[in-house]
């Protein structure tokens, strides 16, 4: 019941969009019921395209993650690492998105979904990257010198300590990163390639002056982003039941 | 030096050694001296107090003994070897002024730490887990995560941990520091109880007068700029200690000559003509 007064202000927000788009601009801010009944009628064509996005997003979800881990383990690791890694890293994060959105469409193949998969791992990577490091170095200094204290070398100390201590940092990474990555894969798809996804339903919909229909690929974009994000809290909360932000309250 | 009530093993050897060890920390605005020519000798199951104001470098010259930092000159050995190759070979328990335990580990995996990183296999490890919980008294909480636990039951946690291993010396930093007067007390005896049943040497780090005078052998009187011990007194009260320990006369004697003692360098055994001081003279040998 925590959620009901979020679900009754959506329900108000509804309710005063279908009546003020009653009359005029009925084209361009279609009421809530046309777009409903647009996405129903396209249900199938839907299903597919947002099906592919999804699995762009979730694989530029993994490649973000993975390189984004990959340095912070590396940065956290050797000093070297982290004064070679840490700026290039940083400059990524930098760049426009939209600007090499073209040039990665370029290079991995407009067609290929691989190409929309790197757009939305630049997305992910730079949360991931920064959350993860800071969860591997910001260790109790006392649980370093009780490691210290039975003698344990690194490897243990990453084992036992660096990595439990860093999962949390990882899970907030993620939730952010899920979402990210569907934005990044829509992106993607608006510089070109397979007609079936999400991005080019909304282009090709708006195109032929159907509004109420490129809504509804819009609206199922954000919901597969929500699934997206709930789902890594899920993982989250059965993966470190232990930390503060999952404890029951 | 060594209670009466338990056989010492290595009669000869010291469980701790230092000599003329000094310890000088280099900062930005400076070099500033913690310690100046520290010399103690620990036997095998004493119970020795190190006690003083903040700043008089107690906690640093318990981790030169644990070889967490090394000292800039001075011998350092734990039952013969040096602090390293006692370190090494996991001679010691520790216990923090916080209990540093693991949020993600429940009560039984905190304990079993040590146990894991000497490599002991699966089934003497969870009986000795069992073993330790038993003797803290918390062998129905194993499967509590530290959230869920008092900061007296977290620190009673800790030392079951620091005990795990059988170390030879437990090494303890202002252990209950952050805990109440009543808490601390019931842990103090606990402390107590353990050492007895384990005989191992400790050494405990606290500003507390009562709980140095209850717990040890020894108490080594520490001042800071430079740190130094200035005195060392043998509290030499009756053992086993409880409850009634805290009430007899002896112990109010003992406590006293440690605030005097702290009080000033004046206190110092041979320096002082306080009358507080002739009246201990009068009841028995001190110190």
């Amino acid at each position: 019941m925590r959620y009901l007064p979020a679900l009754i202000v959506f329900a108000v927000v509804i309710v005063l969009w279908e009546m003020s788009t009653a009359g005029i601009g009925r084209r361009v801010i279609p009421p809530p019921s046309a777009i409903v009944n647009a996405g129903l009628d396209n249900l199938e064509s839907l299903r597919r395209s947002a099906q592919a996005t999804a699995f762009e997003a979730l694989g530029g979800l993994v490649i973000g993650t993975l390189g984004g881990m990959l340095v912070a383990f590396a940065s956290s690791r050797w000093v070297t690492a982290r004064d070679v890694l840490l700026p290039v890293a940083i400059a990524t994060s930098a760049i426009p998105i939209i600007a090499v959105a073209p040039i990665l469409n370029n290079w991995f193949g407009v067609l290929n979904p691989l190409s929309k998969m790197m757009m939305a791992a630049l997305l992910v990577f730079f949360p991931v990257m920064i959350n993860v490091t800071r969860g591997l170095v910001e260790v109790q200094p006392a649980s370093i010198e009780l490691m210290r204290s039975y003698a344990a070398g690194e490897m243990a100390v990453l084992r036992k300590v660096r990595i439990p201590n860093m999962l949390p940092f990882l899970f907030t990474a993620l939730k952010v990163g899920a979402t990210l990555a569907f934005i990044g894969a829509l992106v993607g798809e608006y510089f070109g390639g397979t007609s079936e996804v999400l991005g080019q339903f909304v282009l090709t919909s708006m195109s032929s002056g159907r509004f109420d229909l490129a809504w509804a690929g819009i609206l199922i974009g954000a919901v597969a982003a929500i699934v997206a994000y709930l789902s890594v809290s899920i993982i989250e909360r059965i993966a470190i039941p232990w930390h503060a932000s999952v404890r029951a309250e | 030096m060594t209670p009466p009530n338990r056989p010492t093993t290595r009669p000869a050897q010291p469980a701790v050694h230092l000599v003329d060890v000094n310890m000088r920390f280099h900062t930005r605005a400076g070099d500033t001296t913690a310690l100046t020519d520290i010399n103690l000798s620990i036997a095998p199951g004493e119970f020795v107090s190190l006690i003083g104001p903040s700043g008089c470098g107690k906690s640093t010259l318990l981790r030169i003994v644990g070889d967490l930092i090394k000292p800039t000159s001075g011998l350092v050995e734990v039952n013969g070897k040096s602090a390293h190759q006692a370190r090494v070979g996991r001679e010691y328990g520790m216990v923090f002024q916080a209990p540093v335990l693991f949020d993600w580990r429940n009560v039984e995996a905190n304990v079993r730490l040590p146990l894991e990183l000497m490599g002991m296999e699966r089934r003497r490890r969870e009986a000795r887990v069992k073993e330790m919980l038993e003797l803290v008294e918390l062998g129905s909480f194993m499967r509590h995560y530290p959230h869920q636990l008092s900061g007296g039951m977290q620190q009673r946690v800790a030392i079951a941990r620091a005990l795990a291993l059988e170390p030879t010396l437990l090494l303890m930093d202002e252990p209950f520091g952050a805990l109440d007067e009543m808490t601390r007390e019931r842990l103090n005896a606990e402390v107590l109880r353990i050492w007895q049943q384990t005989g191992t040497t400790v050494i405990f780090v606290t500003h507390s007068i009562p709980e140095a005078v209850f717990l040890s052998t020894r108490v080594a009187v520490m001042t800071p700029r430079p740190g130094r011990i200035i005195n060392v007194i043998e509290t030499d009260l009756p053992q086993p200690r409880n409850e009634a320990t805290r009430e007899s006369e002896r112990y109010f004697e003992k406590v006293t000559e440690v605030r005097e003692s702290l009080r000033g360098r004046r206190a110092d055994k041979t320096a002082t003509k306080g009358s507080s001081e002739d009246r201990l003279r009068a009841e028995g040998p001190v110190g």
